[in-house]
């Protein structure tokens, strides 16, 4: 039997040291990707013969330093507001989950209101708070200030952003912290660690794995919002490009050289994003999953890895 | 809540060798009393089965002894302490989580599915509750934790995570990291029930070594030959009271109660 079967395996695609398996063919993928490469050459074309998109201008403002400068307070902005949205979204999820009832409902409250607002109408609010509060008055402290003084442009626009981002995170953080196990929390308190450490240490890192995926798409998202803070005249990169183009009337090239640097940013972080979320992989898979550049290999690989020459014999023995 | 505790027996309870005193233990979740009743004593040193059918309260029971469940009425002593609250003179205080956890440091417990951090490695489990919770030194901790490792054969395996490992392995794992804390008591709740049948022995085995180190031990458990041969006495829950208690080995072979009997036939 086992003569048999290596005889007439043998002939085709047997080599000495097992076999070589040959992936399916798949013609329907290469011409889908034909089609759509044929398409995109088409647009490109177009974007590239199009005096009007204005390609030296382009080139000429793409380093230009106001518009650097500018770049460097979108990061800036993107940043702060969202370190305090993260921080302020696990504190109001912590106290979304808590036993007292009126610490659940002033979380709730919160989220409530900044949700139901468009930040763009939160921004102009806390720029215009002198209107509300001529004097800041620190009681305990016996501080006082010029509340237009202190609310600067930026001052609002980091406001603004950070406390609407905080409602937002926090729904994320509460989906991640509900996604681990009870059993984790139970074991942790069995073990006499207390409920401060049980969330840092045990409950936090775990519920990371569901809350990064969404957090980089609102970083991405906050990169992007922080434009609307031109409208409080600060001078990040959407407002440093209209600058230029109230002066020299290149509108399109301005609007495409603020457009790049956001595709630039974006595409940093999603690049982090990638590799983050490998890192609070470990410990959930058995194997961390391939990066890019490993999957593109795959994707195209014809032949596949060779099966050891024990595997062979044990489909023989098995016949 | 009605408890009143006479100073006489609370002294008795801390005075003697006594590692557990439940004292008419009633607990309902809702209309459902799931212990309707329970008295046991476990002497340090005694190694406790409690078998029963599903439902019979058992891990309700188990849980109450480190406060992971609350008692309704009648009061839990362990290690000669009133579990979860504070005695001051004829009153209980009820404790603070940060208290709950103090004294938990003391008592171990070995969960059905494991719960091992899945984000650490093994040693890191090992070591997390020590360093936190008892705040020891790192350099101390790890040197227990591989020695501890080594105890229950997966030395080899410190760096790994526990996805990596059989639940065989994992179970051990979670045993050395109870111990690592250096309890007074163990609990186990039906350690062995979530494996696949060839990775039971690995794990008794390790339970057989511990109990002859003298460690206190109160095991839930479906395995009638460990409470045979390891209990110093098996008791059997039905219905939220205890039915019969007695030696493993009389119990099991030559059980009184009907109900035992019944529950032995349709283990056995
Ligand atoms: N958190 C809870 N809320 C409501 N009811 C509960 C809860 N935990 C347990 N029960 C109920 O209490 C009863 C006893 O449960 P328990 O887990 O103590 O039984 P057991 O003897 O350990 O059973 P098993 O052998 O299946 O583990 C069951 O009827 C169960 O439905
Ligand atoms: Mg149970």
């Amino acid at each position: 039997m086992s003569t048999l079967t290596t005889s007439t395996f043998g002939k085709s695609s047997r080599s000495s040291d097992g076999f070589t398996i040959v992936k399916a063919k798949h013609p329907g993928r290469w011409i889908a990707a034909g089609v759509l490469l044929a398409l995109v050459a088409l647009v490109l074309y177009s974007v590239f013969t199009n005096d009007r998109f204005g390609w030296p201008v382009v080139a000429y403002y793409f380093t230009d330093f106001s518009i650097a400068r500018g770049l460097l307070i979108t990061l800036e902005l993107t940043v702060i507001s969202m370190v305090i949205g993260m921080a302020l979204g696990v504190i109001l999820a912590v106290m979304r989950l808590s036993p007292n009832p009126v610490v659940r409902m002033a979380a709730a409250a919160y989220v409530y209101f900044f949700r139901g607002t468009p930040v763009l109408v939160q921004l102009l609010f806390w720029y215009n708070l002198a209107a509300l509060y001529p004097t800041i008055n620190l009681g305990i402290l016996g501080l006082q200030f010029d509340a237009n003084a202190v609310i600067t442009p930026m001052f609002a626009a980091i406001l603004g952003l950070g406390l609407n981002q905080g409602a937002y995170m926090s729904e994320i953080v509460r989906a991640g912290l509900l996604s681990v196990d009870s059993g984790q929390v139970e074991a942790a308190g069995a073990l006499g660690i207390n409920r401060f450490h049980t969330l840092r240490r045990i409950v936090l890192p775990q519920a990371m794995r569901v809350i990064i995926p969404p957090t980089g798409n609102e970083t991405i998202g906050m990169l992007k919002t922080t434009s609307l803070v031109s409208v409080l005249a600060v001078p990040e990169v959407l407002y440093s490009a209209q600058v230029i183009y109230a002066r020299t009337f290149d509108t399109i090239p301005l609007l495409i050289v603020a457009s790049l640097w956001y595709i630039v940013v974006t595409t940093v972080l999603s690049i982090g994003q990638y590799y983050l979320e490998r890192h609070f992989a470990r410990g959930s898979q058995r194997e961390l999953p391939p990066t890019p550049l490993q999957k593109i290999a795959y994707l195209f690989r014809v032949h596949d890895r060779r099966l050891p020459v024990s595997t062979k014999t044990d489909q023989e023995n098995s016949r | 809540m009605t408890m009143q505790a006479e100073p006489a027996e609370a002294q008795a309870a801390s005075g003697s060798n006594r590692m557990i005193w439940a004292d008419a233990i009633h607990k309902s979740y809702g209309r459902n009393d799931v212990l309707k009743g329970i008295d046991l004593e476990v002497a340090a040193g005694e190694v406790v089965c409690l078998i029963g059918p599903s439902g019979s309260g058992k891990s309700t029971f188990l849980r109450c002894m480190n406060h992971l469940e609350t008692v309704d009425d009648g009061i839990m002593w362990v290690a000669g302490r009133v579990v979860g609250y504070e005695m001051k003179g004829d009153r209980l205080h009820e404790q603070s989580y940060a208290q709950v956890c103090r004294s938990r440091t003391k008592i171990g417990m070995v969960f059905q599915h494991f719960n091992l951090f899945p984000h650490m490695t093994v040693l890191g489990n090992i070591m997390e509750a020590p360093t936190v919770a008892l705040r020891q030194k790192k350099s101390v901790v790890r040197e227990r934790a591989m020695r501890l490792l080594e105890q229950v054969g997966l030395a080899e395996k410190a760096q790994h995570y526990p996805r990596q490992l059989s639940g065989g392995q994992q179970q051990r794992v979670a045993i050395a990291r109870a111990l690592c804390m250096e309890p007074s008591l163990m609990l186990f709740d039906e350690p062995t029930s979530a494996l696949d049948p060839e990775l039971v022995g690995e794990v008794l085995k390790v339970m057989k070594d511990l109990a002859r180190t003298g460690m206190t031990m109160v095991v839930v458990t479906h395995e009638m030959n460990f409470a045979r041969d390891m209990a110093d006495r098996v008791v059997f829950m039905d219905g939220g009271v205890i039915v019969e208690e007695g030696p493993a080995a009389e119990l099991i072979t030559n059980p009184r109660h009907p109900r035992t009997k019944e529950f032995l036939a349709s283990v056995l």
